[in-house]
């Protein structure tokens, strides 16, 4: 069967699609025969305890590492091939916010918008969005871990990518800033997500369509109900 | 992965040129006027140093096969090569150190060029295995062994040149006879020494090859083990919760 | 591309005028190397192809404490990911990478050459210009080169301390022998030119050699 070629303006029904997706890391398994898709414009929730694979479908997802069997295909792109086309069209927050230390939110921000090639003055207006502006010259190291993490969803954002992957988004920021977040990373921005969170409720709430791995397998996965709520819940068991 | 084809014949073919080279370099091959007999070591040392090269460059390109198709088996042929010339590399040395030590009455001449530039690209090469197996992930692993191979590879004959130009011409050669000049009888020694040489590089390669796959192959269908073990295991439990 | 490595280039420089790590580190090195040099040698001046020996062999090993930060900073920074989340050419990385490592290596060396030449060479370097300053700048880009291939090399394994200086020191062997071999004259008592031509040629010529094979393979090594 053959696909029909990608291009950068074509909007697939499934932002993202996985096919048996197995990732090794030496001599164990970190992602198992995963399979799933999520339709553009939906939210996918990941849940699983630690260890169960879900940093590690992410950062599959946001071409950081490679698919060892199976077929990805993200935005109509398959990885790992054509990863290239990818980069420039998601938005991925990791566990650790990836900021340089030394420099300053501005600095770092201005970084990424250059690598992006993103015009200086979205920097300015994240800045605000996040509520930093004035904070914008301090280095990172001065800023506190909730501060990082808005720098950081602001970097995610920064190049307007119709694909966003978010490892734990909450976790890090102060109560009195997560509101500030729901403009840039929440569903009404109409882009298609992938969250992976501890928080069962939140995840619910937020998603259209769930998962649950386990060791690397996927055992609940469904769309977003209590029912699904009460299997992702067993897992963490 | 299959190595073994034809590793015996390979190995009689060996042992039978290696037999006639012996017995050419001692019953055939006249003895060296100024040298006298420790000269013969020369029909081991030049050639073993020749095969190791190759091996070494070998190796490099092997590793642009494994870059450019992925496909495992020339990850450990690569590594296969790199290996074994390195062993190859301490025969080199040892003698040339002899031969050295005959001729010249000093174990180490730095006015030898060849000798010279190979203790270097012997000593990188001694970073090979240390540098890939400091690195956990097998891919990973075989990815960065590649561009060390390569960028090794490339550096021989770099090397060769530069330390070359550097040695002054003043300086006499320890080696004053290579394989252009030498007489017929030499000169036949000589080659056959240098395919037994190389058939037994060869040879102990396939077998090294040999080895590994069957090991990984062993390996891989006990982790398959392992894991269908598990998975009824996890299924037993999921199902009871 | 080669604005890429630009903007990564700018933002190495950056970094390294916060930190001031590596800088500090090699110029005190090599400050701190000659006055070894001084005791070890019990000599007051040095010149010809001893004081060359000194000379390269002190900025080689300048060199590699350089390399061995090279991408270690990145990941202790942090940022690294954002490099690899951008639409870029990853070739970029290594020449981005390469250039600062050749702005170090200059930086420190407008340091240290004044220090070399009033701690051991009694203040005569500027006989030896401006061909000199050819030879530093040609061996420079060498080492800046290799430099960053192994960098990336090493970037990734836990022995890094061991491997990058184990792997450098042979790979850098014939810019050290062209390097030594051409300045040797210039930093004689008169200073003259001998062969500079050919010295100079050879430097060329590995520089373009390794530029080609790092282009070759470097993006093999950030993939993952």
């Amino acid at each position: 069967m053959s696909s029909p070629p990608s291009s950068t303006h074509e909007t697939p029904s499934n932002a993202v699609e996985v096919e048996n997706l197995t990732r090794r890391y030496g001599d164990r398994v970190a992602l198992d025969d995963v399979s799933f898709s999520v339709p553009t414009g939906q939210t996918l929730a990941v849940f699983g305890p630690n260890g169960a694979g879900k940093s590690t479908l992410l950062k599959v997802l946001a071409t950081l590492l490679r698919p060892h069997e199976g077929v990805v295909r993200v935005l109509g792109s398959e990885l790992p091939g054509e990863a290239w086309k990818v980069r420039g069209r998601v938005g991925y927050l990791g566990h650790e916010p990836a900021l340089y230390r030394s420099l300053t939110a501005r600095e770092n921000l201005r970084f990424a918008a250059r690598l992006h090639g993103v015009d200086d003055d979205r920097v300015e207006e994240l800045l605000d969005a996040v509520g930093l502006t004035r904070r914008g010259n301090d280095r990172i190291d001065e800023l506190s871990r909730g501060m990082r993490q808005r720098i950081a969803a602001a970097r995610a954002v920064i190049h307007d990518p119709p694909l966003l992957l978010l490892d734990e988004p909450w976790s890090a920021i102060d109560p009195g800033a997560i509101g500030l977040l729901e403009p840039l990373l929440g569903r009404g921005t109409g882009r298609t997500r992938i969250l992976v969170t501890h928080d069962v409720a939140r995840g619910i709430a937020e998603a259209d369509v769930v998962i649950g791995l386990l060791a690397g397998r996927v055992h609940v996965a469904g769309p977003a109900s209590s029912a699904a709520a009460v299997e992702a819940e067993a897992l963490f068991a | 992965m299959v190595f073994g084809k034809g590793l015996r014949t390979l190995a009689l073919a060996t042992a039978a040129a290696l037999a006639l080279a012996m017995g050419l370099i001692f019953f055939y091959a006249p003895i060296e006027a100024d040298q006298g007999f420790v000269q013969k070591i020369f029909y081991l040392h030049v050639p073993l140093a020749i095969v190791a090269l190759c091996g070494w460059v070998a190796g490099g390109i092997f590793a642009i096969q494994l870059l450019r198709t992925g496909d495992r088996k020339w990850d450990y042929r690569s590594y296969v090569a790199i290996h074994m010339s390195l062993i190859y590399g301490v025969a080199v040395l040892l003698t040339g150190s002899i031969w050295a030590k005959a001729s010249w009455g000093h174990w180490w001449v730095w006015g030898e060029p060849t000798l010279v530039s190979f203790l270097i690209v012997f000593l990188l090469y001694c970073t090979y295995q240390p540098m890939r197996f400091s690195i956990a992930d097998p891919e990973k692993q075989g990815r960065y062994a590649a561009v060390f191979a390569i960028t090794a590879g490339a550096f021989v004959p770099l090397n060769f040149v530069a330390v070359r130009l550097a040695t002054p011409l003043v300086h006499p050669r320890v080696f004053t006879r290579v394989a252009g000049d030498l007489p017929g009888s030499m000169r036949l020694t000589w080659l056959v020494s240098l395919v037994a040489i190389a058939l037994l590089f060869v040879t102990l390669c396939k077998l090294e090859l040999t080895s590994k796959s069957a090991k990984d192959h062993l390996r891989r269908l006990r982790r398959r083990l392992e894991a269908r073990d598990e998975s009824a295991a996890e299924r037993a439990f999921v199902g009871a919760s | 591309m080669i604005r890429t490595a630009a903007i990564l280039f700018r933002k190495d420089l950056l970094v390294e005028v916060r930190t001031l790590q590596s800088l500090t580190a090699m110029v005190l090195f090599s400050v701190m190397a000659f006055v070894l040099f001084h005791f070890g040698l019990d000599r007051d001046t040095i010149e010809g192809s001893l004081a060359a020996g000194v000379l390269w062999v002190t900025l080689l090993l300048a060199t590699v404490l350089a390399v061995t930060r090279l991408f270690v900073a990145e990941r202790e920074q942090g940022g690294f990911e954002t490099l690899l989340l951008a639409p870029i050419d990853r070739t970029a990385v290594f020449v981005g990478k390469a250039a600062a490592l050749f702005a170090f290596l200059v930086s420190v060396e407008i340091i240290a050459l004044p220090a070399f030449d009033i701690l051991l060479l009694q203040g005569t370097i500027l006989d030896g210009m401006p061909e000199l300053l050819a030879v530093v700048l040609l061996a420079d880009v060498g080492l800046a080169v290799v430099g960053a291939l192994v960098a990336a090399l090493g970037a990734e394994t836990d022995a890094r301390e061991l491997v990058v200086p184990l792997l450098l020191m042979p790979l850098l062997v014939p810019v050290v022998i062209a390097a030594a071999k051409a300045s040797a004259p210039l930093l004689a008592e008169p200073a003259a030119s001998v062969h500079l031509g050919r010295w100079l040629l050879m430097l060329t010529f590995y520089d373009l050699a390794f530029v080609l094979v790092s282009l070759g393979v470097f993006d093999y090594l950030l993939e993952d």
